[in-house]
């Protein structure tokens, strides 16, 4: 006991508490150390260190956000940066992109980083039979020339403004060439941890390299573990015991429990994830503009924010661009709950009366059902009916969605416009859930995308979020906030990111020990 | 001797049927169920064309019963054939970089060994307990302690899982900080880290089990108190305890090891609920995740374990009972 006496340690705690109450930021200097231990929803048996295959938070946490690196980083600020690149630029028609690359940068088995590694991560997500979420974005690019070991040049089908940024997403993740698929086993990246076990589903135990090109500004922490606790009780109570230091995906049923316990963090932020109920507009009465206006002003949105969400979420405007997008436009007329206005659009339709099903599941979002018949109750003000029809939980994806005239689903958004628009809304793509077809929104689409002007391009992409909120047949209630906790022994540089969860799931990297 | 072995090898042929036609009506269920592994692992992404890769990889684009007689054929084998989980992944990377990992054994086998564990533990602390309970309520029949000890077992095996495992959470790791409330054990945890972490689930599953032995066991000593030689052992004099240690137990066991087997098959079967609330990676876990995913080959197998565990502790259970009986060991 170095000579400190029991009065000189209750000093101290006394002192340590004022501070505390002074309200000075304990963010000091980040400093080294520790093992952080997570407690992450969304692992799988089926879990493995193939990017391509990611989808859920645990891998994504584990793989986007601590063994391997991309080519550009997402700040938490939301500004792009070089993460495996170290700058980048374009032609004027956003066709050809010239990106250098960082030197000495060495994989976990301590191969040399390169531009033939680019290529190779590049490919694997159009190669025979690979089934990659990031194929659209990688089969848009029709040539890659390695100039030197440092240097590529990237042309793509079409001018795209925003390629950068679709650079930083968690499926491509840099893998070393000719040993991808050893890289795929043991998890070899050139991220701030590599992997000392890996138990799909499980668990994972991961430590620091030596030195890393993010010294001094990332990576905190000695060694991580992650355990799979897919259980939301189970998950509160880890953290509320002290057996894990951060939990991803808080229930807010026991909310309150954890914001009342003293050692414990919630932090939230609203990002793009959000809930939709597309229409079919090939389908009657949903091919009708004022149809599809009545509905939109059937839903009370509030309410469902408060019901549905339990409050940790914000009323959205019937269009997919969130506040973490960068060209989020919140100027637009709020599409309000007006039962009289929807009564008489419905008779402008010319319709005495309207009647729709609506399909839903909760596979479909966390009480979808429960929003569908809160809609139901909400619409029949407005004397619409809408018969809710619950749909099994499987093979939703596959049986309801895109195939009835009307169901409920969700998006978790994409970090830019362009992304999130020709996903689900762009003419002809597979997942086009509305197949709405407006001319103005179609052409701005493709005018937008290869537009390098910041200040044009915030002007298209607004109005076509206008165009989407007034004609669109997608009503979209709400965004859900990513709602996440932490033990207050863990601290951050007070910036989080709202990408994702979890500080846009590099919370391993970004956090430390106070 | 003879008539024992016998009895096993019946015993055990019966018990081959009946894993022949768990695996039968189990591919059938799974079958039946809406939706297959392609949409599952597929979710939101399922297009048509993902759809249709995935099952051609997968074989499962073959009809029912060309499906079940090739699982059939390699399960005959030994080869409980390969998780589609483990399968799907070396597709994606688009050779047999996969080939060797993820067989249904690999991925069971470590999950086996936790829930034996598990098992282990509580049938350490359950089984004598539950049996010493049982004597001394049969002893102290009608009294304070008897009731006390049937009110407490039976309202906690009247007590949803979840709930006594919530209770043993609340006063033993959050209000006395005495044990974790996580028992994520993994490979290369020191034995008694491992001991310490399974010590709560554990102590769920004792107060779950206890009661059905407990009481069977009280039940089947009072039922021979009754009887003629009971009553000429308590005339010479003999202690109660004595009484019912040395002369009803011996002739209790039988119903008593019956009701321990069903217990003992419970806690390798039943236990998903408690492996969940304390994030334990036992086999109950993987089998529902795989039942989610519509992984038939792990599905499979787990079910034939469990059936397996039924009939081997039954038989076993069978053959104690005999063992236990002079009049059955020598039959005239």
């Amino acid at each position: 006991m170095s000579g400190l006496s029991r009065r000189g340690l209750l000093k101290t705690g006394v002192a340590a508490s004022m501070l505390a109450a002074t309200g000075v930021p304990a963010r000091a200097e980040a400093k080294k150390g520790g093992t952080l231990r997570l407690g992450i929803a969304g692992a799988n048996t089926s879990d493995s260190w193939d990017a391509r295959t990611h989808s859920d938070s645990f891998m994504i946490m584990l793989a986007y956000g601590a063994v391997f690196d991309c080519l550009t980083e997402i700040g938490a600020d939301g500004q792009l940066k070089g993460e495996l690149a170290e700058s980048w630029d374009a032609s004027a028609d956003a066709k050809v992109w010239n990106f250098k690359l960082r030197k000495g940068v060495t994989f976990h088995n301590g191969k040399a980083f390169g531009a033939d590694d680019v290529i190779e991560s590049l490919n694997m997500h159009v190669a025979e039979g690979a089934k990659s979420a990031a194929q659209p974005i990688v089969s848009a690019i029709t040539n890659m020339e390695k100039i030197n070991d440092h240097e590529i040049v990237f042309t793509l089908e079409a001018g795209n403004a925003d390629f950068p940024f679709l650079l930083s997403d968690y499926h491509i993740v840099m893998y070393p060439a000719g040993q991808v698929e050893e890289a795929i086993a043991k998890g070899i990246g050139t991220g701030m941890y590599k992997v000392e076990s890996f138990d799909p589903g499980v668990r994972a135990l991961l430590s620091r390299v030596d030195s890393h090109y993010k010294d001094g500004s990332a990576g905190w922490f000695d060694s991580v573990e992650a355990v799979a606790i897919n259980d939301a009780s189970a998950r509160m109570n880890a953290l509320m015991t002290g057996q894990v230091d951060a939990v991803n995906r808080v229930d807010f049923k026991t909310e309150p429990l954890l914001r009342a316990n003293p050692t414990v963090n919630i932090f939230e932020v609203t990002g793009n994830q959000h809930y939709t109920f597309p229409m079919l507009t090939n389908l009657s009465p949903f091919d009708n503009v004022k149809v599809r206006q009545a509905l939109k002003h059937s839903i009370n949105r509030q309410e469902m924010v408060d019901k549905i969400l339990l409050g940790h979420g914000r009323v959205a405007n019937d269009h997919p661009i969130g506040p973490a997008n960068q060209y989020f436009n919140d100027d637009i007329a709020q599409n309000t709950y007006d039962p009289d206005k929807a009564k008489s659009l419905i008779k402008e339709a010319g319709l005495d009366g309207l009647t729709v099903q609506l399909s839903a599941a909760n596979a479909a979002f966390a009480g979808a059902v429960d929003a569908a018949q809160l809609y139901q109750a909400s619409a029949k003000a407005a004397g619409i009916n809408i018969d809710v029809i619950q749909e099994p939980d499987d093979g939703y994806w596959s049986n309801v969605w895109m195939k009835k005239a009307w169901c409920a689903c969700y998006w978790s958004g994409r970090s830019t416009e362009d992304w999130m628009f020709s996903t689900a809304y762009e003419a002809g793509v597979p997942w086009w859930d509305s197949k709405w077809d407006n001319s103005r929104f179609q052409e701005l689409l493709l005018t937008a995308r290869a537009e390098l002007d910041s200040d044009k391009r915030r002007d298209m992409y607004g109005e076509m979020q206008q165009i989407m909120s007034v004609d669109g047949a997608t009503v979209i209630p709400m965004y859900a906030n990513y709602v996440d906790a932490h033990s207050t022994k863990l601290t951050n540089s007070g910036t989080i990111g709202n990408v994702f969860q979890m500080d846009s799931s590099r919370l391993v990297e970004r956090w430390w020990f106070a | 001797m003879g008539s024992v072995s016998k009895i096993i090898l019946q015993r055990l042929g019966l018990g081959l049927v009946t894993l022949f036609v768990v695996s039968i009506v189990i591919f059938t269920a799974v079958n039946l169920l809406p939706g297959d592994f392609a949409q599952s692992i597929l979710g939101q992404g399922a297009t048509k064309d993902a759809v249709e890769a995935i099952r051609k990889d997968l074989g499962l684009d073959q009809p029912f019963f060309a499906r079940y007689l090739d699982w059939l054929s390699g399960a005959v084998r030994g080869d409980l054939g390969t998780s589609f989980a483990a399968a799907n992944f070396s597709s994606f990377v688009g050779s047999d970089a996969g080939s060797g990992l993820g067989t249904v054994a690999q991925t069971i086998a470590p999950r086996f060994e936790n829930t034996m564990f598990l098992a282990g533990v509580t049938a350490m602390i359950a089984v004598p307990l539950a049996v010493f309970l049982g004597v001394l309520a049969a002893l102290y029949r009608e009294t304070i302690f008897d009731r006390a000890a049937n009110i407490f077992t039976l309202s906690s095996i009247s007590s949803p899982e979840f709930f006594l495992a919530y209770v043993l959470i609340l006063v033993l790791a959050v209000l006395n900080p005495i044990l974790p409330s996580l028992s994520n054990i993994f490979d290369g945890m020191s034995f008694s880290e491992r001991l310490e972490r399974t010590l709560l689930p554990a102590l769920t599953l004792t107060l779950i089990v206890t009661a059905h032995m407990m009481r069977m066991t009280r039940a089947a000593i009072i039922n021979l108190l009754a009887s003629p030689y009971i009553e000429m052992a308590r005339l010479k004099g003999i202690s109660p305890m004595r009484v019912i240690v040395k002369h009803a137990l011996p002739n209790a066991l039988a119903p008593i090891i019956n009701v321990i087997a069903l217990n003992l098959a419970y806690l390798i079967t039943g236990v998903v609920v408690v492996e969940t609330v304390f994030v334990y990676p036992g086999i109950g876990q993987l089998f529902v995740d795989s039942v989610k995913l519509r992984d038939i080959p792990v599905v499979q197998a787990c079910c034939l374990i469990f059936a397996g565990a039924y009939i081997l502790l039954n038989l076993a259970a069978d053959i104690m009972s005999i063992l236990s009986n002079p009049r059955l060991r020598h039959p005239k």
